[in-house]
C-alpha cells in the first residue's frame, strides 16, 4: 500500500494547529467559539492571540452575526462549534448575514458526522454539507486528516469568502504528507487503477484506501481520489477517471441526500453519465455507540466500499 | 455636511414623499414603519453620525449605521439618496428587476451605505457588535449605531447579542428600538407583548435612554447627542424611542393597518397634500 501511517491524530487537533499558526502569520485573523474551546482545541490560537479571541458563550446565532460584523471591519473571522451548531442551528443567520452579504468568515465544524460516537443523533449531523453547499458563494471543504485539515486551514484563510470547514471528533491515520499543499477546489489523485473511481471525502478517504488495498489482492485496480472540497467540486479530475473506469463509488461520512456523492452524480448526468454506487448514510438519524460501531452499521466503512465496488462491477 | 434644524426638517418631509413615492410605484413595500423612523435617519445621517463619502465597506476610523429592520428599506434608501451615497433617480428603481434598491436591503449589488442584509428579523444586533468590537480591536474610536423594531425584539438572537454586549461591555454602539408598539398582526401588546421594556433592558446590563418624542426631529437629535455622552464607560447604550407607524399621513397613523401595504393613487394625493406638495408625480 502507497499509504501507510504510523501514528492516528483528531482532524480537530489539525484544525487547532493550523488556527495556531494564524495566530501568529496572519494579524487579521480572529477566532470565535461557543464554549467549546477545548473541543475545537482552540488553546494554542487564545494563548498566542488572547486579544483575538472572543468567547461568544453558549450563543450560536449571536457568533454567526458577530463573526460577520468583525469581517466587515477587515478582521477574518474563524468561529469554532460542532458541526451541527456551526450549520443547521444557525441556518438563516449564516444565509443572511454571511452568505447573501458576501462576507469572509470561516465557520469551521468540529465533531461533524456520526464518529462523534457516543453522544448520539442529536449531536450527528449527517445533512450538513447539503445545507452549506447549497448557499450560493459558499466554499465546503471536509478534509481527511490531520495534515490536510491543517492545511486546510491555513488556505482558508487566503481564500476571500464564506467557508464551511468541516472535520471530527476520532483519531484517524494521519497519511497525507506533512507538506502537500492545500488547493481549494483541486481533487488529489491518491491512487491510480483502472477497474473503478472511487472517489471520497473526510473519514472515507482512509477507508477507500483500505478498501482499495484488500480489493486489489482480488484483483480489483481501484483509483482512488480524494475530493477534499466539495463545492466548488473538482469536476475535471472526476470525468478524466471515470473515462477510464466507466464506474464511480462516492464515499463520505454524510447522509447520501445532500452530500459528495450527489454533487458528483448531478456534475456526471450533466457532463458524462457514470454508473455510480454511494457509500454514505441511507437517509437515517445516528445513535450512540462507538465510532467503529456506528460506521460498521452505517456502512460506512472500508467493508461498505468494497461492497460497493463489487456491486457496481457486478452489473 | 452639517446641515440646519430648518433645513433637516424640510428634508425630513422630503423622505417621506420620496418614501410614499417608492411604495405606491410598486403597490408593495412598507410605508408605516419608514414614515415612524424618517426623524431617526435625518437626524443621525444630517447631524449626529460622522461619516465620509464615497461610502467604503471597512469605513475605517468613522461611525457605522446598521439598520436590523430591513423592512422599512423605503426611509434608508431615500435617506441615502438625500445624503449623496447614490443618486436620487435610483430610487425610481426600488422593488423592480435588476434593482441594487431590493425588497430589503443587500449588499450584494453593491449599493453605498448598506454594510450587510437585513430583512430576516432579529440578526442586526450581532453584526453590529461584531463591528464594534472589530472597531475596538482595531484602537477605532469610531461608533456603531443599530436601529430595531420593537415587534423584532421577539426574535431570541437580539437577547443573546444584548446579553453579550454588556458581559463584553461592548460601549461604543447606540442601539434604538423603533418604539410603535404596532407590528404586522397587530398591536404588540396584543401579538406578543414586550413587557417592561425599560426594566429589560436595564436588567441586561445596558444604559436606557428613553425618548417619547421620535417624530419630533429636536428631541431625536438630542436623545442621540445624550446617548453619545454615554459611550464609553463600560455599558451599551440603548434608547427607546416612542414613534407613530405611519407618521405624517394621518390615515396611516393609530393602527398597524399600513406596515406593509402601499397607498392607491387616490390615497398618494392625500398623503401628498398632508406633506405640503401639490404634483405628487415624481421624485
Amino acid at each position: 500500500m502507497k499509504y501507510t501511517y504510523t501514528e492516528k491524530k483528531d482532524t480537530r487537533s489539525g484544525f487547532g494547529a493550523g488556527l495556531a499558526e494564524l495566530a501568529d502569520k496572519n494579524p487579521n485573523v480572529v477566532a470565535l467559539c461557543a464554549d467549546l474551546i477545548g473541543s475545537l482545541k482552540m488553546e494554542k490560537f487564545i494563548e498566542k492571540a488572547p486579544e483575538r479571541f472572543f468567547q461568544i458563550g453558549i450563543a450560536e446565532a449571536n457568533m454567526m452575526g458577530i463573526a460577520a460584523g468583525l469581517s466587515i471591519t477587515g478582521k477574518i473571522p474563524f468561529t469554532g462549534t460542532f458541526a451541527n451548531f456551526s450549520t443547521s442551528r444557525v441556518y438563516d443567520q449564516i444565509r443572511q448575514s454571511i452568505a447573501y452579504s458576501g462576507k469572509n468568515v470561516k465557520i469551521c465544524a468540529s465533531h461533524a458526522g456520526l464518529t462523534l460516537g457516543e453522544d448520539g443523533a442529536t449531536h450527528q449531523v449527517l445533512e450538513d454539507i447539503g445545507m452549506m453547499k447549497m448557499l450560493p458563494g459558499m466554499t465546503v471543504i471536509n478534509p481527511c486528516d490531520y495534515n490536510q485539515t491543517k492545511a486546510a486551514t491555513i488556505a482558508i484563510a487566503e481564500h476571500d469568502g464564506p467557508v464551511y470547514l468541516r472535520f471530527g471528533r476520532p483519531t484517524v491515520p494521519v497519511f497525507i504528507p506533512e507538506d502537500m499543499p492545500f488547493e481549494i477546489g483541486k481533487g488529489i489523485l491518491l491512487q491510480e487503477g483502472t477497474d473503478v473511481t472511487i472517489v471520497a471525502t473526510g473519514h472515507l478517504v482512509w477507508e477507500s484506501l483500505v478498501a482499495a488495498d484488500e480489493l486489489e489482492k482480488e484483483g480489483i485496480s481501484c483509483e482512488v481520489i480524494n475530493i477534499h472540497t466539495i463545492k466548488p467540486l473538482d469536476e475535471e479530475i472526476i470525468i478524466k477517471s471515470v473515462e477510464k473506469t466507466g464506474k464511480i463509488v462516492t464515499a463520505e461520512e454524510h447522509n447520501y441526500l445532500g452530500g459528495l456523492g450527489e454533487s458528483v452524480a448531478g456534475m456526471l448526468a450533466r457532463k458524462r453519465p457514470t454508473r455510480q454506487e454511494f457509500v454514505a448514510v441511507n437517509d437515517t438519524f445516528g445513535e450512540s455507540a462507538t465510532p467503529a460501531e456506528l460506521m460498521k452499521k452505517y456502512k460506512i466503512d472500508a467493508t461498505a466500499v468494497k461492497e460497493a465496488v463489487k456491486r457496481i462491477l457486478a452489473n | 455636511m452639517s446641515k440646519s434644524i430648518e433645513e433637516l426638517k424640510s428634508l425630513t418631509t422630503q423622505i417621506r414623499r420620496d418614501i410614499l413615492r417608492m411604495v405606491h410605484a410598486v403597490n408593495s413595500g412598507h410605508p408605516g414603519g419608514s414614515l415612524g423612523c424618517t426623524e431617526y435617519f435625518t437626524a443621525l445621517f444630517g447631524n449626529v453620525m460622522n461619516y465620509n463619502l464615497p461610502f467604503t465597506m471597512e469605513g475605517k476610523n468613522e461611525d457605522h449605521f446598521y439598520l436590523s429592520n430591513g423592512h422599512i428599506s423605503p426611509v434608508y434608501y431615500s435617506t441615502l439618496a438625500r445624503f449623496n451615497f447614490f443618486p436620487v433617480d435610483e430610487l425610481r428603481t426600488f422593488r423592480k428587476l435588476d434593482s441594487r434598491l431590493q425588497g430589503h436591503p443587500t449588499t450584494h449589488e453593491g449599493l453605498p451605505g448598506i454594510r450587510i442584509a437585513s430583512g430576516s428579523l432579529g440578526q442586526g444586533l450581532s453584526v453590529a457588535l461584531g463591528v464594534a468590537q472589530g472597531k475596538k480591536l482595531d484602537g477605532d474610536k469610531s461608533l456603531v449605531y443599530t436601529l430595531h423594531g420593537d415587534g423584532e425584539l421577539q426574535e431570541g438572537q437580539v437577547w443573546e447579542a444584548l446579553m453579550y454586549a454588556a458581559a463584553k461591555k461592548v460601549d461604543n454602539i447606540i442601539s434604538t428600538i423603533d418604539y410603535n408598539g404596532r407590528q404586522i398582526d397587530g398591536d404588540t401588546d396584543d401579538v406578543l407583548s414586550l413587557g417592561n421594556l425599560h426594566a429589560k433592558l436595564e436588567a441586561f446590563g445596558w444604559t436606557v435612554l428613553e425618548e417619547k418624542n421620535g417624530n419630533d426631529l429636536e428631541a431625536v437629535i438630542a436623545i442621540l447627542e445624550k446617548a453619545k455622552t454615554e459611550t464609553g464607560k463600560g455599558k451599551p447604550v440603548v434608547i427607546i424611542l416612542h414613534t407613530e407607524m405611519g407618521a405624517g399621513v394621518d390615515y396611516m397613523m393609530g393602527s398597524h393597518a399600513w406596515h406593509g401595504k402601499a397607498p392607491n393613487d387616490e390615497q398618494l394625493d392625500t398623503a401628498f397634500k398632508q406633506l405640503y406638495l401639490e404634483a405628487p408625480a415624481d421624485y
